[in-house]
């Protein structure tokens, strides 16, 4: 879910220098130590170490060999057809259009998600009374999985019936019964989608976000009170500053997750397997089920894996290089 | 004092905005549970009822009952998986963490690196490349197919990491003298110190785990491999006329979550400011 080891902290919990204590160990006899020191680093460290190895460095040097061979039903290597697999796919209108829905809903999710989330922690960070009550009101659907989340949305909320709640509520203000899901111009099923991932994660990351507002020092906004400075003025220039390294985080962690997006789409538009793909729209990650999964196409799928991934990567770095990411960490 | 926009509301406007916000992200638990409890007549009424009388609680045995959807069994898989992975994945990491804090090998530093390059992977999107792997060793339908690519966080290890570089060496100095090794220091002394982060991140691993849902669906296509969210979205996809069964099943696989986040809620929030600090 992680996709930078970087250390955000540079002000609450200070961090202390690491303590590396017996990196020169009493060793009268520095073989023998030596031996023991190896036994118990690999005993230790050694499953970890090949279960990595295993799962990813062997599973994406393969998939790459892969990616580069025709391997239509087989996951056997042989076939070389050089870099078509990537010519196809970046030519399969399909693909792209994948990447631009992604992209759109990226940047629907992220920004909404992030001023929610942060809203609700400013506004939970207030309650004195029954705190704990609201804080877990807000961050149990994060229980609820996006398969349970989708089959509420569909089923119950946004279920196109003039009785259904959504229609209901859009009745109130004038709005006539819609079938949410299935208008795509205007493109209504936005909505369904957007309020679901808000729904499930906001109270995730209103955590990270009241972990950041309890590290800010009481004093700093003692002074700034005194200095006169109130509400807006006190958001605008203590209390998001002195989020920022929480921000960047919360960005990073949302576009990771928006960027592989799959489980609601999958299940709201039945565009698996079974389905045959009624979806108004297809994420890459649908795209690259149905390659490799549906048409069983593993070397066009690893392709897909790695022109994602390098996007994500891409992506990632960009975005830590401008906002000066692990900047002023450890 | 004001430190933010919500500040300058008047308390008994804070209060109702706080309810009200608190009722809308309530609603969707009230309505699954309303749903699970009602007949179908009851549904497709156009006339609101807010609560079902009587209540159906024979959507849940029917559930259960009916052979095509597999829930009990994928509700045992479920249980089953999470249960494993939790506290394997979680003692993996610590250990491996603890090795890499404190046992000074030469190489360290360049292993530590190849773990740290594994977080540069978006997780789902590789499911293609794991799918490969675990296909070649017979992992499809099988248990341990669906287990084994979770158990290996590189995260958590980083975090524990962290943690052992912390803690205080002079109580694992006073073990040395008492004659343990480094397994020793580690398994006597770091270990059972690690409760809260154990607990914390053990958590969040479950979570994750019930929860999973592409991996299960690329590599369980058995129905005696199904995990309870494949079982629940293979209902949901392949037919829409029983609604009070489609709600009771997802009754059955929200409620074990549920139950776990008002139980264990301080452990899951601080398993959260936990690596999101540090993500």
């Amino acid at each position: 879910m992680n996709a930078t080891p970087d250390s955000t902290r540079s002000f609450g919990r200070a961090a202390s220098p690491a303590t590396q204590p017996w990196v020169h160990a009493p060793a009268r006899r520095p073989g023998r130590a030596d031996r023991r020191a190896w036994g118990a680093f690999a005993l230790l460290a050694g499953p970890m170490l090949i279960g990595l190895g295993t799962f990813k460095y062997v599973a994406i040097g393969w998939s790459f060999l892969l990616s580069l061979s025709d391997a239509h039903g087989t996951i056997a290597l042989g076939h070389w057809v050089g870099l078509d697999n990537y010519r196809h796919l970046l030519a399969d209108p399909a693909f792209r259009s994948s990447l631009v829905r992604i992209v759109l809903f990226t940047l629907a999710i992220v920004p909404v998600t992030f001023a929610v989330s942060l809203g609700l922690a400013l506004l939970v960070h207030r309650v004195r009374r029954g705190r704990a009550v609201v804080r877990t009101a807000f961050l149990i659907p994060a229980a609820v999985s996006y398969v349970a989340a989708s089959l509420l949305w569909k089923m119950c909320l946004f279920n196109g019936l003039p009785a259904g709640i959504a229609n209901t509520v859009g009745g109130w203000f004038g709005m006539a019964a819609v079938p949410w899901l299935q208008t795509t111009d205007p493109p209504l099923y936005w909505i369904v989608l957007v309020t679901l991932r808000l729904w499930l994660q906001v109270g995730f990351y209103m955590v990270l976000f009241l972990a950041g507002l309890q590290a800010v020092p009481r004093d700093v906004y003692e002074a700034a009170a005194l200095d006169g400075a109130t509400g807006l003025r006190l958001l605008r220039r203590i209390t998001l500053p002195m989020l920022r390294n929480t921000s960047v985080t919360v960005l990073m962690l949302q576009f990771i997750a928006a960027f592989q997006a799959f489980d609601e789409f999958y299940n709201l538009f039945n565009s698996g397997l079974s389905g045959g793909g009624t979806a108004p729209v297809r994420t890459p990650l649908v795209y690259l089920y149905d390659t490799a999964m549906g048409a069983q196409d593993y070397g066009l799928g690893s392709a897909g894996a790695f022109v994602l991934t390098a996007l994500i990567v891409a992506v990632t770095l960009v975005q830590g290089r401008l906002t000066g990411f692990g900047k002023g960490g450890e | 004092m004001t430190n933010n926009p919500f500040g300058r509301l008047r308390p008994g406007a804070r209060g109702l905005l706080v309810g009200l916000l608190t009722a809308v992200f309530l609603t969707p638990f009230y309505l699954m549970l309303r749903n699970a409890l009602m007949d179908s007549r009851g549904l497709a009424s156009p006339r609101w009822t807010w609560w079902p009388s009587p209540m159906h609680w024979e959507n849940f045995t029917a559930l259960l009952d009916d052979p095509t959807l597999h829930m009990g069994r994928a509700l045992g898989n479920s249980l089953l998986i999470a249960g494993i992975t939790a506290p394997v994945s979680t003692l993996l990491a610590s250990a491996a963490g603890y090795a890499f804090a404190r046992i000074p090998v030469p190489g360290r530093g360049v292993l530590l690196a190849l773990v740290v390059a594994t977080l540069m992977i978006p997780g789902s999107v590789t499911f293609v490349p794991t799918f490969v792997v675990v296909g070649s060793m017979g992992g499809v339908n099988t248990l341990w197919g669906l287990i084994a690519p979770g158990l290996f966080n590189p995260f958590a290890v980083l975090l524990f990491r962290n943690f052992y570089l912390q803690f205080p060496a002079e109580i694992e100095e006073a073990g040395r003298l008492d004659g343990l090794g480094w397994f020793g220091l580690y398994r006597r002394i770091a270990l059972p110190a690690s409760g809260a982060m154990l607990a914390s991140l053990g958590a969040l691993a479950f979570i994750d785990s019930w929860n999973a849902f592409l991996w299960p669906l690329v590599i369980g296509q058995d129905p005696s491999s199904w995990t309870a969210q494949i079982a629940l979205s293979t209902f949901l996809t392949s037919q829409t006329i029983n609604l009070p069964g489609l709600f009771a099943g997802a009754v059955v696989t929200v409620a074990p979550l549920v139950a776990m986040f008002l139980i264990a809620q301080r452990y899951i929030v601080e398993g959260i400011a936990t690596s999101g600090l540090k993500g």
